[in-house]
């Protein structure tokens, strides 16, 4: 006996109500978990979530890990709504990154005010062509783009490992793998004393507009939208099924790409092994708490942010692993994705008992 | 030559065994029409609880399969519920999982980080194992490959020569169909769907307990999507899924074993990416033969 019957029309309300609702069922769990590890959820949540934001540094560090966020989860929503799954923007964030990073090394020593502009583009095109890859290889072989966006982030990521114990690593680096640091033309300078947040953080806010301008008013947008949501109708209007995926796919990378380097030449500085804290991968949840809205990824990219300042503060402060973002981040996708059938289904009303 | 090929091919046997068993899960589910993107978190969640248990217990690999198949089959349901009694998106919901299994099992595994178990000692098999070189290659492995081809013929043999292998595959093709001469879909699908979880969990925790027997923050290393590549290359046939396994096995001791090769370590290990990568696309170019094996309600949310 099925609980659940479908709507007749998708609820509006429960579509904006479900990032809420997930919220909510991940704090009320989180709640749970924290007394189960003996800790007092009140003083956890503070930790978690007001703590950060007490001071003016909290602040910055929160643009600082939103920036990269919103920005990827903006390129990926594009490809999301026409159901193209990118999932390895961390892999295509890696070879932005590399080839940013690449120019700096190369132009280490040029005191010129292009070279960090020139490291921007030259990662938007690393970022893209990683994400060509995959478009290729599915409009010309019909390879499923899932599996391969994920393979080529284990390419990329031994790539630049390869790249910082080798060609690239700093001979005065005790040998270890990362490469030398940018100087300060290969960098964006930070905009306060002793705070890291930086212009990087304006290019997801320009491209936040620009994909809300995008998405709201180009015809191609449109297109995209209506190939993932009625393929057959999109066919019959003669939309590219190909071109969707070449948008989706290379647009993906591109944004992807420039928060790599957003993150060489900000708050890591060099190229190493850690340049991503797996923004690449919480960018869908991003994407998806956001409802592929430019707008609503926005205020999704700051909530995930905090969740990653809220993990280092209860790392220090509770002495809990720092892998509890991770898990956080788990539980909110599962529960969104769980609130989500409410947009298309209802709960079935109690039959009515039949009268004799 | 021979001397050094030897422990190569031996070691690619044991290095296919968690592809085997994630593989032949996911088939399975595969077949009755549930794509489950999980393996990996499944894997990863499987790994560490078959770590804890094997070191807590102080039981080894012997508690910790157990173990690894109870938490990948709790981590499936997880999925099942929201795939199939609500009809969620499978591939978000699997991604979803995946996503959940990498941060679950750092989150616990930081307690395990120290810690190493004995592993598993080879089983000879008495007899076969002193047939010249065959016999150090297939009959001087760890008890749990054997069980890996073990359950590939009961697998194999399910699917193919019985009833049950018959419903399973008329779940997948026909949901409607098999709805209405009477076979309860759903309660089917969630059987498969905990079938792949409790081999995901297997193949997790064989990799955390006996084919490298320390705790590192994501050890399964992408092996879970390689066993979901490994279903599509293989159309859907145990048959073929293990020759696949056997392949990327062997891909994988190349890195192990260097082989003398002057090329950069991490060119090697990313072979099996990039293999993986290449039969993808070599299979998935004739459409035709992907459209004729490919199960026809395949991601498809169903609904009594």
């Amino acid at each position: 006996m099925p609980l659940l019957e479908p709507r007749p029309t998708p609820s509006a309300r429960m579509r904006l109500l479900s990032p809420l609702i997930a919220i909510g069922l991940t704090l009320a769990v989180g709640s749970l978990l924290f007394l189960a590890l003996g800790k007092n959820p009140v003083e956890a949540f503070t930790v978690f979530f007001i703590q950060p934001l007490s001071s003016g540094n909290g602040w910055s560090e929160l643009m600082v890990k939103a920036g990269p966020l919103i920005l990827i989860a903006q390129g990926l929503a594009i490809g999301f709504r026409a159901r193209i799954y990118n999932i390895g923007a961390e892999g295509q964030l890696i070879v932005g990154a590399l080839a940013g990073g690449g120019v700096a090394i190369a132009l280490d020593g040029v005191d010129a005010w292009w070279v960090l502009p020139l490291m921007v583009v030259a990662g938007a095109i690393g970022g893209a062509l990683w994400g060509a890859v995959p478009a290729l290889l599915k409009t010309r072989f019909n390879a499923e783009e899932t599996l391969t966006t994920l393979m080529l982030t284990y390419i990329a990521s031994f790539t630049l490992s390869y790249m910082v114990n080798g060609p690239w690593r700093d001979p005065e680096g005790m040998n270890f793998p990362q490469s030398i640091m940018f100087g300060d033309p290969a960098l964006f300078s930070p905009w306060f004393e002793g705070m890291r947040v930086n212009a990087s953080i304006l290019i997801a806010a320009v491209a936040s507009i620009a994909f809300w301008i995008f998405t709201s008013r180009s015809f191609l947008a449109y297109q995209l939208t209506v190939g993932g949501l009625a393929p057959a109708a999109a066919r019959y209007a003669g939309f590219s099924a190909q071109r969707t995926v070449w948008v989706s796919l290379v647009l993906s990378g591109l944004t992807a790409g420039i928060a790599g380097v957003g993150e060489v030449a900000g708050p890591v500085g060099q190229l190493n092994l850690n340049i991503s804290p797996g923004y690449g991968f919480a960018a869908i949840i991003v994407a998806y708490l956001g409802r592929l809205n430019a707008v609503g990824i926005v205020l999704a990219g700051l909530l995930m942010a905090l969740l990653y300042l809220g993990g280092e503060a209860a790392q220090v402060a509770l002495q809990l692993p720092a892998a509890i973002t991770g898990l956080f981040q788990g539980m909110l996708l599962f529960f969104l994705l769980g609130a989500d059938v409410f947009v298309d289904y209802r709960l079935k009303p109690r039959p009515k008992p039949a009268y004799a | 030559m021979l001397e050094h090929l030897i422990p190569v091919l031996a070691g690619t046997l044991g290095a296919a065994t968690p592809l085997i068993f994630a593989g032949l899960g996911e088939l399975v589910a595969e077949r009755t029409g549930v794509i489950n993107l999980g393996v990996e978190g499944m894997m990863l969640i499987g790994a560490i609880a078959g770590f804890a248990a094997a070191a807590d217990s102080g039981g080894g690999a012997l508690a910790g399969l157990p173990a690894g198949a109870v938490a990948g089959m709790l981590a499936a349901l997880v999925f099942a519920v929201l795939s199939l009694s609500m009809a969620a998106n499978q591939a978000a919901c699997g991604l979803a999982l995946t996503i959940f299994g990498v941060g679950l099992s750092a989150f616990i595994g930081q307690h395990y980080v120290s810690f190493s178990l004995p592993g598993l000692q080879p089983l000879d098999i008495p007899g076969l194992v002193d047939i010249p070189v065959l016999g150090r290659i297939l009959f001087h492995q760890d008890p749990v490959t054997y069980l890996g081809l073990i359950t590939f013929a009961i697998v194999w043999w399910v699917l193919r020569k019985t009833r049950l292998g018959l419903v399973l595959k008329a779940v997948g093709e026909a949901p409607d169909a098999a709805h209405a001469i009477g076979y309860p879909v759903i309660a089917i699908r969630y059987g498969a769907t905990l079938f792949g979880g409790a081999m995901a969990g297997i193949a997790g925790a064989y990799l955390s307990t006996v084919y490298t027997p320390l705790w590192v923050q994501n050890m399964v290393a992408g092996r879970g999507w390689i066993a979901i590549a490994l279903v599509v290359f293989a159309t859907w046939n145990p048959t073929r899924l293990l020759l696949g396994a056997w392949l990327f096995g062997g891909v994988t001791i190349l890195h192990a074993q260097g082989l003398g090769i002057a090329l950069p370590v991490q060119f090697l290990a990313a072979l099996p990416y990039l293999a993986t990568v290449v039969v993808l696309v070599l299979i998935s170019r004739d459409k035709r033969l992907l459209q004729l094996n490919l199960p026809a309600s395949l991601g498809k949310p169903w609904m009594p």
